[in-house]
């Protein structure tokens, strides 16, 4: 690569990263995110008014039913996916920053199936468990499956082309379910585990969101904080290099943020894939190719991308719930259709 | 035929009359084991009507169908793997993998949530309708990985299976969310791939597919030869490229389908089944192909007397052994430098 190339190569980066766009996505996300926040208390299976939400928030009285219906369960469970669909996004436009892979999620990559396996062993032998015993225990398994699918990957000479990621992945997570299923068919927690896989988002607490916050909230400043690096790492290790990053140190905080992103959305909603996946991509599309703009952005989209499916998977078929992540998957398959078409082609 | 063919083709038969071999003594073995043991004396007297009313009942009506739908749908899968690796030439396809079982699954799920019971009549329903669901998967995959003038797609042909059975497992997440916790036990023992009908009647509903395309297949051998030269080559060698593909895959399709129905998803057979063959005999499919169902059939009989032997008295899925087995080892395809 000579000096000139360089030199339109850092050009096209500045030109095609776009802050007005990004100003934009977190003014009008933010906006968007707080309304269909409302919306989703506000409607359910008692529908409730958007005056009486605003009272329950801020005046909240608990001898009225309506008031501890959103308290109890609504708020935090908005809430939840919130927060779930933040650290998801997070985790996935790291990962594909990191990686260079357009491909990079962390359902598809082992992390999910990582984490549901650890939270199966956890039903099976510890019943009962405390929850920040059970989000311990997901980020330890979200590593177990992250950690095989990259020695896998550190084992391939020439590194790992997104199609073998995606394969390892596809392995790994057949080999942890195929675990947790024997696991869950042995000790009759089978629909327990499924329920918990397919819905966990209507039983989140105040509590779970207490343990959840800090966490959730740490690994995504650590990831602004990580952003200009991933950026420089979605150069390519060389160009990375030649601007004197050490790529090692990014590489191993950005999978310990990773990993306890994944790891904490898992624990509360359970395999929600296509997320992480769908989110950076997006926003790679609106606001281009600088991770200071893409890792924000995203948290915001992401929040609002499960808020809204959320309040469609209680719309769909009213009063049952449809899980979250079936529907995701339905927007998100497609999706997958056309980038693997897409940015696939050399494969 | 020069002594080096000669030497190659005595080579042949030998692994797969110990293949053979090896599947009749896993077969006795697998007659021993179980919740109840029987000795092998007691076994041989019994199959040979000297055995108590008893012994007969956990011989005859138990364990036989069980060990022979084992074997049947053992060369089923591997087959139909071994089809899906030659026309896509691509060695980790497999119809777990491209979400054909997935599939299958999808609409016998359906059939036993609508159905009142799980047993009675539907059983020569399943094949079909896991036939049916089959087909509607492979034909989505291969319509989204073919291209005009370039024919499948390998790479574009996995990664759209991984997508599309990621879409029906959720799908399938959807349905069995719905149905009453009696019918969950069944649904989900089944699709962790367990051999659940452990009669005569599935013997019967199986075997004539497996009866039918197991030697269409082997007659196609030569022509999927042809077909591993890439398509430019093999039209010029006056083959009909796109009609054999899709033939040849329709017969992969409907040996997955079938074995489905009875088996649930038992994934990584069609994958590693062929593997060991091609490592055993090389990749002429006139021998491929056989070798490829015996390596199947004996992996299921043996994964199938573990998954009774581990955890005694309760069981595990087939599908989960050959998972745990076989995940790992298609790593290792992966990892590999050369593949």
């Amino acid at each position: 690569m000579n000096l000139k190339q360089q030199d339109e190569d850092v050009k096209t980066v500045s030109l095609s990263s776009r802050p007005w766009a990004a100003t934009i996505i977190l003014v009008g996300g933010v906006i968007a995110l707080l309304l269909s926040i409302g919306f989703s208390v506000s409607f359910g299976a008692a529908d409730i008014k958007f005056i009486a939400v605003w009272e329950a928030v801020f005046h909240n009285n608990p001898d009225l039913t309506q008031h501890q219906i959103i308290q109890e369960l609504r708020l935090p469970r908005v809430l939840g996916a919130a927060m779930v669909g933040t650290s998801f996004a997070v985790a996935g436009a790291i990962m594909q920053g990191m990686t260079r892979n357009p491909l990079a999620d962390s359902g598809l990559l082992g992390l999910n199936a990582g984490a549901g396996f650890a939270l199966a062993l956890c039903f099976a032998f510890f019943p009962g468990l405390p929850f920040l015993f059970l989000i311990l225990y997901s980020f330890l398994g979200a590593g177990l499956g992250a950690g095989l699918v990259y020695g896998i990957g550190s084992m391939v000479r020439g590194g790992l082309t997104p199609l073998r990621l995606v394969l390892a992945g596809a392995a790994v997570s057949a080999l942890l379910s195929a675990l947790s299923e024997g696991i869950a068919l042995y000790f009759h927690i089978g629909q327990d585990l499924a329920f918990w896989y397919a819905g966990g988002i209507a039983g989140t607490n105040w509590l779970q969101l207490k343990i959840m916050f800090p966490w959730v909230l740490a690994a995504v400043f650590g990831a602004i904080i990580l952003s200009r690096s991933i950026t420089m790492l979605s150069l390519g290790d060389e160009l990375a290099k030649g601007l004197g990053l050490r790529s090692g140190t990014v590489k191993l905080a950005g999978t310990i943020i990773v990993l306890i992103l994944a790891g904490a959305a898992v624990s509360v909603v359970g395999a929600v894939g296509f997320v992480g996946l769908i989110i950076p991509h997006l926003t790679r599309k609106l606001v281009g190719v600088d991770y200071r703009l893409i890792i924000p952005c995203s948290a915001v989209l992401g929040a609002l991308l499960v808020v809204c499916a959320d309040l469609a998977a209680r719309m769909v078929n009213p009063p049952y719930e449809t899980p979250l992540g079936a529907l995701v998957a339905l927007i998100g398959v497609p999706f997958f259709l056309y980038i693997s078409r897409k940015e696939g082609r050399g494969l | 035929m020069s002594p080096e063919d000669w030497r190659k083709q005595k080579r042949d038969i030998t692994v797969m009359i110990s293949l053979g071999l090896l599947i009749v003594m896993a077969f006795v073995l697998s007659m021993n084991t179980g919740f109840i043991r029987l000795s092998p004396l007691d076994t041989l007297r019994t199959l040979f009507g000297g055995g108590t009313a008893k012994e007969e009942l956990i011989l005859f009506d138990f364990r036989l169908p069980r060990i022979v739908i084992s074997v049947l749908i053992g060369a089923g899968l591997a087959v139909s793997g071994c089809i899906m690796q030659g026309i896509s030439r691509n060695a980790l396809a497999d119809p777990g993998i491209l979400g054909i079982n997935a599939g299958a699954g999808l609409v016998v799920l359906l059939f036993v949530a609508i159905y009142p019971t799980t047993e009675a009549a539907p059983v020569f329903m399943l094949p079909i309708l896991a036939w049916i669901g089959a087909g509607l998967t492979a034909a989505l995959i291969f319509s989204l990985s073919y291209k005009r003038h370039k024919g499948l797609l390998p790479t574009r042909l996995l990664l759209t299976g991984i997508a599309v059975a990621a879409g029906i497992s959720a799908a399938t997440i959807v349905l069995t969310l719905r149905i009453s916790p009696e019918k969950y036990q069944f649904v989900a023992t089944w699709m962790a791939g367990s051999i659940w009908g452990t009669n005569w009647n599935f013997v019967l509903a199986l075997l004539p597919f497996i009866a039918v395309l197991l030697p269409f297949v082997f007659c196609k051998a030569r022509m999927m030869n042809v077909l591993n030269l890439g398509e430019a080559n093999a039209i010029a060698l006056g083959a009909r490229v796109s009609r054999e593909q899709i033939v040849l895959l329709m017969a992969a399709v409907g040996l997955a389908g079938s074995c489905v129905a009875v088996s649930g998803g038992i994934g990584f057979v069609g994958l590693i089944g062929p593997h060991v063959a091609r490592r055993l005999v090389g990749p002429k499919h006139q021998v491929l192909l056989p070798t490829s169902a015996l390596t199947g059939s004996l992996m299921v009989i043996v994964a199938d007397m573990l998954g009774r032997l581990i955890l005694q008295p309760s069981e595990i899925p087939v599908g989960i052994i050959v998972a745990i087995i076989g995940a790992p080892y298609f790593l290792y395809l992966l990892a590999r430098p050369s593949s």
